[in-house]
């Protein structure tokens, strides 16, 4: 499940990230930039491997462990919740 | 946006010292010019050095004060002199130390037509350290688990009370981290030396540390409020970078504080988030923090703002400020000329249209 703060993130094009709640920035790849912008739009977590799969071209197990292991690192950042 | 146009506006403000340890008048003064200012700025000084006096396009006039440990007498007749030279319609001090006096002395600066937009002696006492832990609690606002000392032998006889490491703070300055007993004893020495008893022995909250500047409305209300994360800590513990944060739950707490106090004028909270996200109330200070204008940058110019609330303006709107905005502070060095520093080393005093450098 999404969390407000993950919503109200201010999500540059060059991957920079910024917290308006907590003022805490981060930096995420490509990949990253697409799972939080597509989250942001509303996409579920479960759809996402196969976005990555057809944006990247890379094989479906593949996407849903970069999907899995960015999830979990949302979580640890409190942005995202079970 | 508010403005500043009355060409005959004279505006005194305290605390003009820059450098790693900066205090809030420079960058009070820059917001106050920022709105349009176009009339006289006078800085009031304690000492030659302070670095702000020799900055281009901050105060047309400075004067040296008495310290206000001196008393009333000394600091009035000294505003009177300054008084003869020039008319003071405003006064921003910006220092802890002088405002009980200038509070004391609102009746009589008045009389002698100078304003202040300052917190009542009472508002001002309940913010001291050592009320805190009495006044906020049971008003429902979180204070870290605090015990006022009074001799060092008391640290042993609470041991099974705290845990370490805790902060040894000073009455009035000065905190410090202690990891050990023998270490809270050392600096309870040292801060009872500098600032007498009591001693402030306080847990320490791991989690986020925010600052909130606010100019509270004297009914419970808050005219403005920039609340700010600090992005760069110096090693004495000074911001010298940070960027304007929207918490809805720390804006909520910063009100709550302001109206239990009912505060009148500019403060700083410092203010901690522990990660079950609960906020501590760390420190109150009663005037402007030294990066003020990170509030003038994200759209609220609250030195200007405090100006038109002295002079008795009743609607002084402030709009929303803008989340992101940033602030990076950086040391630079002032060139001027050894005849400013004689002017006002045995003067006291520097008109600075009237030296010839």
């Amino acid at each position: 499940m999404l969390t407000d703060q993950l919503m109200t993130l201010a999500v540059n094009k060059n991957g920079f990230i910024f917290d308006p709640e907590s003022g805490i920035s981060y930096t995420v790849n490509d990949t990253g930039l697409f799972i939080l912008k597509h989250l942001q739009k509303g996409v579920d977590k479960e759809d996402m491997p196969k976005l990555l799969h057809e944006e990247y071209e890379i094989s479906l197990n593949s996407a849903s462990s970069d999907v899995e292991h960015f999830w979990a690192m949302l979580k640890a950042l409190r942005l995202v919740e079970d | 946006m508010l403005k500043l146009t009355n060409p005959n506006l004279c505006i005194a403000v305290s605390g003009l010292k820059t450098g790693d340890n900066p205090q809030p008048g420079v960058p009070v003064i820059r917001s106050i010019r920022a709105a349009g200012f176009m009339g006289k700025i006078i800085g009031l000084v304690y000492d030659a050095m302070e670095s702000g006096i020799y900055l281009e396009g901050i105060a047309d006039e400075v004067y040296q004060m008495p310290y206000p440990s001196t008393g009333a007498e000394p600091f009035i007749a000294r505003l009177d002199y300054i008084l003869s030279k020039s008319k003071i319609d405003v006064i921003i001090p910006t220092l802890d130390s002088e405002i009980p006096l200038y509070i004391r002395l609102e009746k009589e600066l008045l009389e002698r037509g100078i304003h202040t937009y300052l917190p009542t002696e009472e508002q001002f006492n309940l913010r001291d350290k050592i009320k805190l832990s009495q006044f906020f609690p049971p008003k429902g606002i979180d204070i870290p688990k605090t015990h006022l000392l009074q001799s060092a032998d008391q640290i042993v006889k609470l041991i099974d009370e705290i845990s370490f490491p805790v902060i040894i703070k000073g009455r009035l300055y000065e905190a410090y981290k202690a990891y050990t007993v023998a270490e809270a004893q050392k600096y309870f020495y040292e801060l009872q030396a500098k600032w007498g008893l009591p001693i402030i022995m306080q847990e320490i909250i791991d989690g986020d540390e925010f600052n909130v500047v606010i100019v509270g409305d004297g009914k419970g209300g808050c005219l403005g409020m920039v609340p700010q994360r600090k992005l760069v800590i110096t090693d004495k513990g000074k911001g010298f970078g940070g960027v304007v944060v929207k918490n809805p739950g720390l804006e909520s707490y910063a009100r709550k504080v302001i109206e239990a106090l009912s505060w009148r004028g500019p403060c700083e909270l410092e203010i901690m988030k522990d990660a079950e996200g609960v906020f501590y109330l760390i420190e109150i200070n009663p005037r402007f923090p030294a990066w003020v204008r990170l509030a003038e940058g994200s759209g609220q110019n609250q030195p200007a703002a405090t100006v038109l609330l002295a002079l008795g303006k009743k609607e002084v709107e402030l709009p929303p400020f803008k989340p992101g905005t940033l602030f990076i502070r950086h040391a630079e060095d002032i060139i001027s000329d050894i005849s400013l520093l004689g002017e006002i080393s045995v003067n006291g005093e520097l008109i600075r249209h009237e030296v010839k450098q």
